[in-house]
């Protein structure tokens, strides 16, 4: 890496620090700098720390299944949700809330029900064994749109009660109180980051095209069922612990790409620390906008993303879609 | 002459339908051969069967009596690249990085690459006349530009076979026939191989040793340009009235076309 990319990398890891630091001191509930570390408050101290590591995952993960994906599909408007972990989730963690099962095996249910959704998609979308980008999108869209409707369905039955609850689960949300489960999706999220990481060059020649890729050497079909199936993971064990959180996936890769180019091998780690950066960041505003209510960490990735993304596709130098 | 490439027998296509049908043909070292033929005669299903996209039905391609099909992938690509026909590349990658990645199949996983990676890379740029490009964006650049640089990474692989399917292409008289001066360079001064898919008879008469004509999948007539570029054979394969002269420079065959009336 040459000193181009040093000072870059030294500069975004101060921001998330400094960033890390406000999220500790910022919250719902409004305790002095000092006080915040009183043995009382530790409980307050904690979830705070939970938090900020929930929003470094969510943000890593997202932000690499995104990279992978838009790499895969050729296509740099692709998301981590594309192939229909979002609905699947939602529609597995509905189920399990409208039946009345304990929240403890919610995020369970979500897991199962991305991974059966993705696994739906990609299976449409496979013809003589081989993957159909085009098909593959549009699967995604068909699936999601009919897991929703099921989703709005049971809602519609359901109690209000349910309702609430689900609100907040479809637009996501930071706060795990199990830290049992957010090491595992850490773990699963950062093995997954890790071998995107390792197949960056091919990556790079894949997202050139197929055929030019396996001109490389690269064994085209056995890379990008593998990578999926690494950001199905990714994927999957994010939503079942923060739900759906938009944007960021689509977003950071986005920026990334404008800053410091395609390869991804740069690309990758400045998207890891900028996607943390800004999920951190997000995530204070959540808490703090409307204290002490909490917005859903969904709607602020949305709201702050939308514009940004507005103002990058209005800017000649968008690389083409 | 030593033989570099072997198709024996070989057929192919896509689904049900075969468009490749049970050709044989050998490439020497030190060839410069060109195939012709008219649209859908099985040219670039060719290309993409030796370059294994798609799986041959019958048949088999060995390369220097290696089955290519049991070489692994990336030892493959060390000997023979490729430079496909309009490769539209949707991210802005530098022209650098684009050459640079005709090293994959010498790195391994993790592998940065090195020095001699760079110089290899940088060798490459300069034979194609391209080094003045290696900060702009692949996308920004010309058709002819584009051309070069990716021929540049297929030279990256430091190949011993090259393939390229119609490389002039959309590009004017001026570029092609700097590409294909190029590519002569390359055949005579580097001793490599190549093959190439070309519309143009007379290109292809002026540049290549051997010419192979197509039709209908299967090869017409293979040989050198006088043999196969007689107007008897392009007005059966190209359904077309000619006139084949001389050039009146070089004395190859010189393809006259002639309208109907």
């Amino acid at each position: 890496m040459n000193n181009k990319y040093k000072r870059k990398t030294i500069l975004l890891l101060g921001l998330l620090l400094v960033i890390a630091i406000l999220g500790i001191y910022k919250g719902a509930v409004d305790i002095s700098a000092k006080d915040l570390w009183l043995i009382e408050n530790r409980p307050i101290l904690y979830l705070r720390i939970f938090r900020i590591i929930t929003a470094i995952v969510a943000g890593c993960g997202l932000s690499v299944a995104g990279i992978v994906l838009q790499a895969i599909l050729k296509n740099s408007l692709a998301e981590p949700y594309i192939l229909g972990a979002s609905s699947g989730a939602g529609l597995g963690a509905v189920i399990l809330m409208v039946l009345g099962v304990s929240s403890i095996y919610i995020p369970g249910g979500a897991f199962l029900g991305a991974v059966l959704s993705i696994i739906l998609v990609y299976n449409l979308a496979r013809q003589h064994n081989k993957i159909n980008e085009q098909a593959l999108i549009l699967s995604g869209v068909i699936v999601s749109v009919a897991l929703s409707a099921v989703i709005v369905f049971l809602i519609s039955v359901s109690s209000k009660d349910t309702l609430h609850s689900i609100t907040w689960w479809l637009w996501g949300s930071l706060q795990v109180y199990d830290y049992k489960l957010l090491i595992l999706v850490s773990v699963v999220v950062f093995t997954g980051v890790l071998i995107s990481y390792l197949f960056a060059q091919d990556l790079n020649a894949i997202s050139i095209g197929d055929e030019e890729a396996l001109h490389l050497g690269i064994d085209v079909e056995k890379v990008k069922k593998f990578l999926i199936l690494v950001t199905a993971l990714i994927t999957a064990g994010l939503v079942s612990i923060c739900g759906i959180i938009g944007f960021v996936g689509l977003i950071i890769p986005h920026i990334m790409r404008l800053v410091v180019g395609p390869n991804h091998k740069v690309l990758i780690p400045a998207s890891l620390l900028s996607s943390a950066i800004f999920m951190v960041g997000c995530d204070i505003l959540s808490r703090t906008i409307a204290r002490p209510l909490e917005i859903p960490i969904g709607v602020i990735t949305a709201i702050v993303g939308a514009p940004v993304f507005i103002m990058l596709l209005k800017r000649k130098h968008m690389p083409k879609a | 002459m030593e033989k570099i490439l072997s198709i024996h027998n070989l057929s192919g296509g896509y689904q049900n339908e075969l468009i490749v049908r049970n050709i044989s043909l050998d490439v020497s070292k030190g060839d410069l051969l060109s195939i012709i033929g008219p649209n859908g005669s099985g040219k670039t299903t060719l290309f993409r069967l030796i370059s294994r996209i798609i799986k041959p039905v019958q048949g088999n391609i060995a390369l220097s009596g290696k089955d290519i099909l049991r070489l692994p992938l990336k030892d493959f690509s060390c000997q023979v690249a490729f430079v496909s026909q309009d490769s539209i590349i949707n991210f802005s990658f530098t022209v650098w990085e684009i050459v640079l990645m005709g090293r994959i199949p010498h790195l391994k996983r993790l592998q940065a690459e090195g020095a001699k990676d760079f110089s290899i890379a940088e060798k490459s740029l300069s034979l194609t006349d391209t080094l003045h490009l290696r900060n702009k964006m692949i996308n920004e650049l010309s058709s002819g530009e584009r051309q070069r640089v990716l021929i540049a990474r297929a030279l990256a692989q430091e190949p011993e076979l090259l393939f390229l399917d119609e490389p002039t292409s959309h590009l004017d008289i001026g570029h092609q026939i700097q590409i294909l001066d190029l590519l002569r360079k390359l055949n005579l001064q580097d001793k490599l191989t190549i093959v190439m898919v070309l519309h143009d008879l007379n290109l292809a008469s002026e540049y290549s040793n051997r010419i192979v004509l197509f039709n209908q999948g299967k090869i017409f007539k293979q040989g050198s340009p006088k043999e196969v570029l007689t107007y008897q054979n392009i007005e059966a394969v190209y359904k077309t009235v000619v006139v084949v002269e001389d050039n009146p420079i070089n004395k190859k065959p010189y393809v006259v076309l002639v309208s109907g009336r």
